[in-house]
Parts: C-alpha cells; sequence; structure tokens
C-alpha cells in the first residue's frame, strides 16, 4: 500500500460525532464546512446536517458532523455528541443533553442576548460556564470573539474554535491551510489562517 | 473526482449531467439552492418563476417541445403546482420532465408537514426518492430516462435532511442529449375530455409497467443478513436512520428508491423471507399502507410517530424498546432564541406602526414580514399560504360586514364599526399569488387594504430575484414590474396607492390611517430593500445610532420595536454600533430625542 492509502486507511478508522451550534449569523456553516471537507480529504467517510431558512434570522442554530468508516444517517441524537461546540454560553446549557456521557464541551464563552431578554420577557441566565462545568468535566471554555477580535475581526470567531476543536480531535495533521485556502475567501484567508491558529493553542 | 456536496448541490449536477435543457423553480427551503446551482451551468436555460405553477408549465412545455427539463419546488409548491402535474401525467414527456418535490418533516421552514409521495399516487406519475448525495446524482439522472422510457413526468421526492445534508459524491461527465425534433400530436396533448379519456385508459396500461420495472429496477434492492429474523422496509432518509438505529442487529433490509409504484412482488419475496417486518418511515405511513394492502402483516406507526423526523435514536426506542440516552443537564434555563427580524430591517417600522393601531386585523403572509407576529412587536391575525393574505382580507371584510349588518338590526344604538382589515405581503409574494387576490378585491370592491412590503428581494428564501428586482437568475438585467402601475393595472384607484419609505413611521402611519378612513380598496407600497442585500450593507457600513446617555430617560419605549441591536443596560439603553446599521427607527420612537445617527452612506 502506498503512504497515502495506509494513510487513509488509519484515518478511516476515526470515528466521531460533532455537533456545531450557535447563534444565525455566527458562521457556523462556515465551520462545518471546513471540518467536512478536511475529513473528506482524509478519507473519512462524512455526513453533514445543516438548517436553513427560517432558523437563521438570529435564531439557534445546529450543524452535525458525522465522519467514520461509513455513516448512515446525517443526524447526531441527544446523547450521542462526542464533542459539543457551542459558539455561545447559552446555547451550549440549551444543546447540553445532546452530549454523551464522557463528551468534550468546547464553549465560547461569548454572550448574545437573544430578544427575549433584551425586551426583558425573559432572564440571561448567570454564570453559565460555571453550570457547565459543574456537570461536564471534560470542558474547554475560552472567548474566542474577543481572540478573532484581536486579529482582526469578531467574525472570524467561528475558525477560532474549529482550530480548538480540530486540535482536540487530534486532527491537526490533516493538512488543514490548503482547506481553508479552497473554502474561505481568498481576502480573508490570511485572518482566518491565524484564527484557527489561535484556536489551537488554546488547547 | 470525489466531493461532498448537499443533496440540492447533487440534484443540480445529476440533472446537467443528464443533459438536462431547461430548469425553472420558484424559490422555498428546502430546495431552493437546487435552482441556484443549476444557473452556474451555462448549458442549462434556468428561471426564477413567478411561482411554482408557471415553473412547471414552463418546464413542461419544454418537454414537449422535446428537452429535457425539470421543475424545483418545495412541498407546498407541489400544491400550487398540482393543475398542470396532474394533467402533465396524462400528456406525458417527450424530452424527460423532472418535478422535484422538497418535503419538510420537522417542519423546519415550512407552514405544514404534507408528506407529498401520495401526489405520486394520485396523479399515476413514477416516483424516485434518494437516500443522500451520492442517490441524488445518480437517481436524478435516470430519472430523465425513466420518464422518457415510460412518457410521464417523473416526481422526484427528497426531504429537508436529503437536500441540506452534504455526504460524498463520485462526480461523472455531461451526457449530451439534443432536443428531439418536434413533433405535433394533438391527440395526445391537447386535452380535451375526449382526448383525456383516451389518455387515462393508458394511463393504467403504463401503470402496470411501471410496476413491473419497480419489481426489476436496481433502486429497489434486498440486503439479507445472515439471520432471516427481523426485515426492515424503508426509503429515503428513513433507510439510512434505520441503518443507523440497528447497526448491531443482525437485520435485512429492503430498500426502496423506486417508490411509486411500489414493487408488490418484490415486498413479497421479502416478506417470505423474514419472520417480522418493520416499516421505517416519517409523517405519513405511505409504504405501510400499500404492504398491508398486500395482505402482509407489518409495524410502522404503531410504534413510530407521525409527527415531527426521525432520528436514529427514535428508531431504537420505538422498535428495540432501547431506553434513549439523553445527555446532562446544566440546571440553567435558556431564553427561547426563536429567529428575529433582523437589525434593520425594512419590515419593522411597518409592524411597529400596526402594533400602535387599535381597532385593526392583520391578514399576513408568508416571508421574513411573518416574524412581524412575534413578541414585542405581536401583529398579525392569520397567515395561511402564499398570497392567501389579499384574498383572506376579503373574506374577512364580507364577514364583519354581515356582523354588522346584524348588529344594526338588533341594537341600532350599540353600533360599533367593525375593525378595518390590513392584508399584508411581500414583493415576492405579491407576484406570486397575490396579483390575482388584488383583481379580486378591486373587483369585488372590498374595503380592506393593502400593504406590500417591498424590500426589493425574496428575503426569506435567501435573496432571489423576483419580478420587481429587475434582474434575472443569471444576473442580467431585465424589465422591472412597477408595482405601483400593476395596482393600477388591477383597477386600484391611482389616489388609493401610497408609496412610503418603510424606515418614515411617520409617513407609514399617515398613510394607515388615511387607509382606514378609505371606503374603497387602498394600497400601501413599503420600500425599502432588504437590510441584508450585499450592496446595502456595503452603502450603510459606516451608519449607525448612538444613544445620548444625558438625553435618554430609560423609558425603553425604543425597546417596543423589537430590535436586536438594542439593550437595556443600567436603566439606559445601549445600541450595538456594530449590528446598527442607522436605519432610525428607535430615534423616531425616542420621546426625548436621545438617539441619532453618525457616519455617512458609502455612495
Ligand atoms: C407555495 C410556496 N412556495 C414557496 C414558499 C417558500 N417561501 C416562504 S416565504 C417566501 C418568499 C418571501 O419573499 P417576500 O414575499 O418578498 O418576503 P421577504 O421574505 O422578502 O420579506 C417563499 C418563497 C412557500 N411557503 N410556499
Amino acid at each position: 500500500m502506498s503512504n497515502d492509502k495506509l494513510e487513509r486507511a488509519g484515518k478511516a478508522q476515526k470515528r466521531g460525532n460533532i455537533l456545531l451550534v450557535g447563534v444565525g449569523g455566527q458562521g457556523t456553516i462556515l465551520a462545518s464546512k471546513v471540518l467536512s471537507e478536511g475529513l473528506m480529504r482524509a478519507g473519512c467517510d462524512v455526513k453533514m446536517s445543516e438548517i436553513h431558512g427560517m432558523s437563521q434570522r438570529g435564531g439557534s442554530v445546529s450543524t452535525h458532523v458525522k465522519f467514520g468508516p461509513v455513516v448512515y444517517s446525517p443526524i447526531i441524537d441527544e446523547g450521542r455528541a462526542d464533542i459539543l461546540v457551542s459558539f455561545e454560553k447559552v446555547e451550549a446549557a440549551r444543546w447540553l443533553t445532546y452530549l454523551r456521557p464522557g463528551g468534550m464541551l468546547v464553549v465560547n464563552d461569548y454572550e448574545i442576548r437573544p430578544l427575549s431578554v433584551l425586551t426583558g420577557a425573559a432572564q440571561y441566565p448567570e454564570d453559565v460556564i460555571g453550570k457547565l462545568k459543574d456537570v461536564v468535566p471534560n470542558l474547554l471554555a475560552f472567548d474566542a470573539g474577543a481572540i478573532a477580535a484581536r486579529l482582526g475581526s469578531v467574525k472570524a470567531q467561528n475558525i477560532v474554535l474549529l482550530g480548538a476543536l480540530v486540535k482536540c480531535m487530534g486532527l491537526d495533521d490533516i493538512d488543514w491551510r490548503t482547506v481553508l485556502k479552497d473554502i474561505v475567501p481568498s481576502k480573508t484567508y490570511e485572518l482566518n489562517v491565524r484564527a484557527f491558529e489561535a484556536g489551537a493553542e488554546k488547547i | 473526482m470525489r466531493q461532498i456536496m448537499t443533496g440540492n448541490e447533487a440534484i443540480a449536477r445529476g440533472a446537467w449531467e443528464a443533459g438536462c435543457r431547461v430548469a425553472a423553480a420558484y424559490p422555498g427551503t428546502p430546495s431552493s439552492e437546487i435552482l441556484e446551482n443549476i444557473a452556474g451551468y451555462d448549458e442549462i436555460d434556468s428561471e426564477w418563476s413567478t411561482n411554482e405553477k408557471v415553473a412547471l408549465e414552463v418546464a413542461s412545455g419544454a418537454s414537449i417541445a422535446g428537452a429535457r427539463s425539470l421543475a424545483a419546488m418545495k412541498h407546498v409548491g407541489l400544491n400550487v403546482a398540482a393543475d398542470p402535474f396532474f394533467t402533465m401525467s396524462y400528456i406525458g414527456a417527450s424530452g424527460g420532465l423532472v418535478v422535484v418535490t422538497a418535503d419538510d418533516p420537522g417542519l423546519f421552514s415550512s407552514q405544514n408537514e404534507q408528506d407529498n409521495r401520495w401526489y405520486a399516487l394520485h396523479a399515476k406519475t413514477p416516483m424516485l426518492e434518494p437516500s443522500d448525495s451520492q442517490e441524488c446524482l445518480d437517481f436524478i439522472k435516470d430519472a430523465f430516462d425513466i420518464s422518457e422510457r415510460f412518457d410521464a413526468p417523473v416526481l422526484f421526492r427528497v426531504t429537508t435532511r436529503i437536500c441540506h445534508s452534504k455526504s460524498v459524491v463520485e462526480l461523472g461527465v455531461r451526457e449530451d442529449v439534443p432536443v428531439k425534433p418536434y413533433e405535433r400530436d394533438p391527440a395526445k396533448r391537447v386535452m380535451t375530455p375526449a382526448a383525456a379519456k383516451a389518455r387515462r385508459y393508458i394511463l393504467e396500461e403504463r401503470e402496470k409497467k411501471l410496476r413491473e420495472f419497480s419489481n426489476e429496477c436496481s433502486y429497489n434492492k434486498i440486503e439479507w443478513a445472515a439471520s432471516r429474523k427481523v426485515g426492515v422496509i424503508a426509503s429515503g432518509i428513513g433507510y439510512q436512520h434505520a441503518r443507523e438505529a440497528f447497526e448491531t442487529e443482525d437485520f435485512s433490509y429492503l430498500k426502496l428508491g423506486f417508490t411509486y409504484p411500489l414493487p408488490d412482488e418484490l415486498i413479497r419475496r421479502f416478506a417470505e423471507g423474514v419472520e417480522k417486518i418493520y416499516v421505517v418511515e416519517e409523517n405519513e405511513p405511505y409504504i405501510e399502507t400499500f404492504v398491508k394492502s398486500l395482505g402482509i402483516a407489518c409495524e410502522g406507526r404503531s410504534l413510530l410517530p407521525a409527527v415531527d423526523e426521525l432520528n436514529a435514536g427514535i428508531i431504537q426506542s420505538a422498535v428495540l424498546g432501547r431506553e434513549a440516552k439523553s445527555g446532562p443537564s446544566a440546571g440553567v434555563l435558556p431564553p427561547p432564541r426563536p429567529p428575529v427580524l433582523c437589525p434593520g430591517c425594512s419590515h419593522r417600522g411597518v409592524f411597529y406602526t400596526l402594533s400602535k393601531e387599535k381597532d385593526i386585523v392583520v391578514s399576513s403572509d408568508i416571508g421574513c414580514y411573518t416574524l412581524g407576529v412575534a413578541p414585542p412587536l405581536s401583529v398579525t391575525d392569520s397567515v395561511i399560504c402564499m398570497g392567501a393574505s389579499v384574498s383572506a382580507g376579503i373574506g374577512y371584510f364580507k364577514a364583519f360586514s354581515s356582523a354588522q349588518k346584524d348588529a344594526r338590526e338588533e341594537k341600532p344604538e350599540k353600533q360599533k364599526k367593525p375593525p378595518k382589515i390590513f392584508s399584508v405581503i411581500g414583493d415576492s409574494t405579491f407576484f406570486h399569488s397575490g396579483v390575482t387576490g388584488l383583481i379580486d378585491a378591486v373587483i369585488n370592491k372590498s374595503e380592506s387594504a393593502l400593504l406590500i412590503l417591498d424590500n426589493r428581494t425574496t428575503a426569506m428564501t435567501g435573496h432571489q430575484e423576483n419580478p420587481g428586482t429587475g434582474f434575472t437568475i443569471k444576473g442580467d438585467a431585465t424589465v422591472r414590474i412597477n408595482l405601483r402601475d400593476l395596482c393600477a393595472a388591477c383597477g386600484v384607484r391611482p389616489e388609493n396607492v401610497r408609496t412610503v419609505d418603510s424606515y418614515d413611521i411617520s409617513a407609514v402611519t399617515q398613510a394607515v390611517r388615511d387607509a382606514k378612513a378609505s371606503r374603497e380598496f387602498f394600497v400601501i407600497i413599503a420600500e425599502q430593500p432588504c437590510a441584508l442585500i450585499k450592496d446595502v450593507v456595503r452603502r450603510r457600513a459606516g451608519l449607525r445610532c448612538e444613544v445620548d446617555r444625558d438625553k435618554c430617560i430609560g423609558c425603553k419605549a425604543c425597546v417596543k420595536a423589537g430590535c436586536p441591536a438594542l439593550s437595556p443596560n443600567d436603566g439606559k439603553v445601549e445600541i450595538d454600533s456594530a449590528m446598527c446599521n442607522g436605519c432610525m427607527i428607535c430615534a423616531e420612537i425616542c420621546p426625548t430625542g436621545a438617539i441619532s445617527r453618525v457616519g455617512e452612506f458609502d455612495e
């Protein structure tokens, strides 16, 4: 077997369910796209499911990425995500039941107050990260928004989180730079590479 | 070449590889990206049609004229296109004719959860159901052949999780299929009652041939397991969920990809080979009903829910009795986060104005502006389907007038004016099916009013062009239909058509008051492009509103317009400058003049 094939065979042994959640407009779909493309190039079977339309107008959104030797259903059921990546604090709490026992939570320490809170109809809960830590031992929380803002644009927070995710999954041997180059707009490529590396350094 | 693609991208690619020449659609989630992707192939003449009926008729004409053609729509779109669909089943196809219906189990972005597989049975058209992106590509290529071979339109049924899931696809090459030489055939294509009756018999014959095909074709196949105890029958995404749910079980499968007519002989053979059968399908018991009609026992709807989409966990607990394992709970109550009108949305000011008006009823429609029903705006009494705002408004007026007549006869002293009816509709929806209602309102002398929210795009479904934008699907400039002229041509008196700036609350309020006072049908056209249109974003990027903290009295009047950029903080209001586009609605509402705009337009 050629080296390439050997490597592919090795990768194909890996499997995982990753759920990315956040608020419509935060770039969960782009991050998932980069992730799925990288996994496919590494020889895995990959399925990704996203929701368009109504749910994008500032609502709570989710993208499912599943990979392995063979993937059937494109969606992750409750209690079966190996990693939950939440682009916003309270969204982590909303989707937490999707995490499997012992699974890992990567959460952006970043707050977007929904309209129900802005109008006073509901409360944004206090100390969300603290409460998440109480029930999820395997948790990584940091402010990806602040890191992205320092690098040039808060919009790159999705790729900061992706960098962290890829590192904790041990998938950092995939050529993510090339994948980024092929997928993100060329204008934002440099920024996104820096965002990706800054995220990876968080691990 | 291997590529990771959504089902919609794969359908577009497959249509192109199959030599499709003409494609037409009206957008609708989850189907919209099919035409958006097809438009990228120059060999296919593609268009955004005014509505789904038009789209299917365009494709039908092209098929009759000899070209391979496709029409795509969301599930409710096929209701609109049902008329040509049923009769094209009689007329048949010269160039292959494929109708894609994208259903939405789980109602992610739809007003109902109808299962369009029944349409194939009802119209007697062959139906294909792919279960992933590779099958989307392979099946749609074959769909054109099947259509030509059996002289029938093919219904290509997909669902949200097929359309919007990505999986790995092996691409093929384009087969150049020439347009067939045109031959006139009135007996086959002019559907007079006599001609239709003759075709009706042919349909029955075709049905028999199609069922034979269904029994033999490669889209329907048995996957035997070592143990022959349990068998699962499934199609589409249901098959994928079932495979995952029963990954550790030794179950056999009958995977169905050609699902009308269903394969009776194959199902019998499968049933003979196993002891027990489960049918795994979302929503309607379409396959199950047929299996039972063959006298074969099976379980499906008795175990699995009819409502919402399925997943492997639901199937496992229903069939295997395995406890669903939900993850941890953080013990915090997440505040609700439904979709909302965006910051700078041109619909906000209009709904804010309506929220302040007393004695009105709002018959609204489908689009981003449906979100006007949500708090704090809380405007809208009913939404039925595209275009219904106008026509239902006519009905409201008739019922209220009739009730008022009774009241006048019974208690003349207690006469109360009935509420004024405002029908609210977006530009794309108005062109789609609001115009016919408008004509009806005018000639039947309805005293309701119509508010057309012209944001120069089809925003809800991802900013497609429409007859009011002046561009085709390919981005070429074309005629822009003028709404004001259109209303006048439909008989609305010019003095009863008012055009206002959607961001100008006092102008909108004045127009609404005038409409309320009018005893004739009144139209308000509220203009302001969608804040998310690229060019609008660029022009307004430097604009934002700011609060003068000394003038702000913390009354929160501005917050009642429901803009996500505004947040109360320490008894004052703050505006998120990254979100704000300087629309000034909050500034117009502020009673103390504490909000002002800074920055310049980038012209
Ligand atoms: C028959 C039918 N076709 C398509 C759709 C999908 N759909 C929902 S809203 C909408 C268009 C809305 O555009 P517009 O009226 O301009 O309002 P906007 O979203 O721009 O505010 C479409 C195509 C539908 N619900 N029903």
